[in-house]
């Protein structure tokens, strides 16, 4: 379980304040999304669970326990991280790219090679023809897996994701979101996933925390946010999204 | 081609030591470059520091960190001139080090810190293999560098390449000079190349290419150190002699002959020419060297400090005496010629004139034209002579000494400043005019022998014949065969020691 619990950051003396007094919890196995434009504070509230940034105010604990009293690194081995643009090391292999977290906590090399073998297996890349590539000799879909793999090498309980699945194209998001999603469920991972991808959002999330100039402006089940009319911000979106979800389904009645 | 053959027979011993200078710098720079640059990266401090430091080094000439090496280190040949080549290395190095480092793609920090690696590990996972494209770049331009400048440790005594273009210039031997540039071109091209190839092997990460591109660099290194390895094996149990000298033809004559004296005794020559005049003249007396011909003047004004003018006999005694007493060296006595600056007219026009002496020139001097060369008008030498016979010409010229010949000989000129023992003089007919007032100090040759040498008695017994043996006419004989006659020196040195065995 993580908690969140008036998480501020600001930056330059107090002068610009990017994520302002957020609270939230996510429970074990859940999946929750944060949705917001850039700017919105949505990726700086994700990088102050690892600790890629500190808050300035707040706290945040794992398990009862505060980050902030936790080693920064080991904090990080503990949770998987995969980004857009997926940030694949490109002078290591596929194995030896997903092996880099079991590295780091010093897993014996054959544990290590059955691990790497076992996770491409999980991400739908069989690990004989693929284990041995450069990630330049994959297409992007293809470094997008293995970018899931090295986040799940190491049996992490919590993944953090910062639009993992934003530079594929349409076809391949789609049937990597429906992968990950069963991964997800199958494994019970507890994800925070960040995206200004409203559709994204609503078909991924357990619960959708919506962020509007560094607030929290609503959470709550998909069902539940896209109807929420209480904040004019995700009045607005949810109508916008609504509104074309009609209009796709009036062209697919029509053609038919 | 007897020439280009005689100078292709020193290419294993020249190109073996510039390849091992050379590399032995590179291996150095990079050694020292790439851990500074590792600890550079972290603090902006620490990197502005270094590179700016190494900035600097890289703006001091070539030659003068060669010569400043020599001074620091008080030591003649391979180790002052590898430092200072190491120095001049270490720029293009550090800087594309530090560059590459620095500039990875945010992207691959971020997902590295992200997963859990401390800043170290970033460091040498991440940065430091995503660099290694860059680095090479940086040792491909510093192995260019080097292998250029390691021609310049001829004038501090490092066997090198140079040897044949500084010697070749001297001499107007452009088969040397050919020979030597186009062997030190070659291997920058053969090196630059090979590096190149595994640039792009660490770029494409292509096993393959890697392989063959260290095999090509592991046979020319090898190629390299096979005649320095050799001479290591080499069994031969002669004493060394090393014989100095500096940068002119006489003094590569002298020290071949002396050398072929020496080799006659039972010794191992080992022949350091083209040095700098200070250079020669330090490293004897802290016995880097153990003998090279001097001249009384040099040792009188330079040295001593001295601007009066003494009689020949005077000057060698007092000199003698003050080099004995200030580093143990000793003067082993005049080789029986002068090398001094000496005024000269085409022959003919001086016995139409009538003119002999200076006293005879200072009547026509008015109405003639003097040259000479670049140094000579800024020199003490000619305001003595112009002060003691009121000389006044109709105009002045400096200019390079060959032309300076030639201008006389073509009558551009009347009179120029030439050295007495000039090969030239015998060759163009010229006459030298007698100094009555002796106001040109005297430059006689002068075998100097190092504190150590002086004491062994084969070596004086060796070099000894050679005093009071070479007069003025056999030195200019010498000179021409070298400077007009276009023979190696070697080859006028044996000619010259024949003469002397006669």
């Amino acid at each position: 379980m993580i908690v969140l619990d008036a998480v501020s950051k600001s930056y330059d003396n107090g002068r610009i304040l990017a994520v302002d007094a957020v609270s939230l919890s996510v429970e074990r196995g859940e999946f929750v999304v944060l949705l917001g434009e850039s700017g919105s504070g949505k990726t700086t509230t994700l990088k102050m669970i690892n600790r890629l940034i500190e808050p300035t105010s707040g706290s945040i604990t794992l398990e009862g326990q505060p980050v902030l009293e936790m080693e920064a690194h080991r904090l990080r081995r503990s949770m998987g991280y995969a980004i857009q643009g997926v940030g694949l090391f490109p002078h290591m292999r596929v194995a030896a790219n997903v092996a880099v977290v079991p590295r780091l906590l010093g897993w014996k090399p054959e544990a290590i090679h059955a691990r790497v073998n076992e996770v491409l297996e999980l991400v739908g890349l069989p690990a004989e023809e693929y284990r041995d590539r450069f990630p330049a000799q994959l297409s992007g879909g293809q470094q997008q897996r293995v970018g899931f793999a090295r986040a799940l090498a190491a049996k992490p309980s919590v993944m953090l994701m910062d639009e993992p699945f934003g530079a594929l194209d349409p076809i391949t998001r789609a049937d990597l979101q429906a992968e990950f999603k069963s991964i997800q469920e199958r494994l019970g991972l507890t994800v925070i996933m960040v995206t200004h991808d409203i559709f994204e959002a609503l078909l991924l999330a357990d619960r959708i925390g919506v962020m509007w100039k560094g607030s929290l402006a609503a959470l709550g089940t998909p069902r539940e946010v896209l109807h929420e009319d209480k904040h004019e911000y995700v009045r607005a979106l949810m109508c916008a999204a609504r509104d074309q979800a009609d209009r796709l389904e009036r062209m697919a009645l029509d053609s038919g | 081609m007897e020439n280009l053959l005689e100078q292709l027979s020193l290419l294993p011993l020249y190109g073996g030591a510039h390849m091992t200078l050379s590399l032995s710098a590179i291996a150095a720079g990079i050694t020292l470059s790439i851990p500074l640059a590792l600890l550079a990266s972290r603090t902006p401090t620490v990197q502005w520091a270094v590179l700016t430091t190494a900035s600097v080094l890289q703006t001091i000439p070539g030659l003068a960190m060669l010569a400043f090496m020599f001074l620091v280190m008080a030591r003649l040949g391979f180790w002052p001139a590898v430092t200072a080549i190491t120095l001049y290395s270490m720029l293009p190095i550090l800087r594309n080090t530090v560059t590459g480092l620095r500039d990875i793609d945010d992207n691959f920090v971020e997902a590295a810190r992200g997963l859990g690696m401390t800043n170290d590990q970033i460091l040498f996972r991440v940065r430091l293999p995503l660099a290694v494209p860059v680095i090479i770049a940086g040792i491909r331009t510093a192995t260019v560098w080097v292998v250029g400048m390691a021609t310049l440790g001829t004038p501090i005594g490092a066997t090198c390449l140079g040897n044949y273009i500084f010697s070749g210039l001297q001499t107007q031997n452009h088969t040397a000079v050919f020979v030597g540039s186009a062997a030190a071109a070659l291997l920058a091209i053969v090196l630059d190349q090979l590096i190149g190839l595994l640039q792009r092997a660490s770029e494409k990460r292509s096993r393959p290419l890697a392989i063959g591109a260290a095999a090509g660099l592991a046979a020319v290194v090898l190629l390299g150190l096979t005649p320095s390895m050799l001479g290591a094996l080499d069994r031969d149990e002669r004493p060394v002699v090393v014989i100095g000298g500096k940068n002119f033809s006489e003094q590569f004559v002298l020290a071949e002959l002396m050398a072929l004296r020496l080799e006659d005794a039972g010794f191992r020559p080992d022949i350091r020419t083209g040095l700098g005049s200070t250079v020669v003249f330090e490293a004897l007396a802290k016995g880097e060297i153990d003998c090279y011909v001097d001249y009384s003047g040099t040792i009188w004004a330079n040295h001593m400090k001295r601007d009066d003018v003494e009689d020949a006999e005077t000057v060698l005694e007092l000199m003698s005496e003050w080099l004995e007493e200030t580093s143990g060296a000793v003067c082993l006595g005049a080789l029986g010629f002068e090398n001094a600056y000496a005024f000269a007219m085409r022959g003919e026009d001086a016995r139409e004139r009538g003119i002999a002496s200076l006293d005879d020139l200072v009547r026509a001097a008015p109405s003639l034209r003097v040259a000479g060369d670049y140094e000579f008008f800024s020199r003490p030498e000619w305001a003595a002579v112009r002060d003691a016979y009121g000389l006044e010409f109709q105009s002045r010229t400096s200019l390079d000494s060959t032309l300076m010949y030639e201008g006389l000989v073509a009558g551009q000129v009347d009179v120029i400043s030439a050295f007495s023992s000039d090969g030239r003089i015998a060759a163009y007919d010229l006459t030298v005019l007698s100094d009555p007032r002796q106001a040109l100090p005297p430059y006689d040759a002068i075998l100097l022998l190092s504190p150590r040498a002086a004491l062994d008695a084969r070596i004086v017994d060796a070099l000894a014949p050679l005093i009071e043996a070479i007069d003025d006419d056999l030195m200019r004989n010498g000179n021409k065969w070298v400077d007009l006659d276009r023979l190696s020196v070697r080859e006028a040195a044996r000619r010259m020691h024949s003469a002397l065995s006669e």
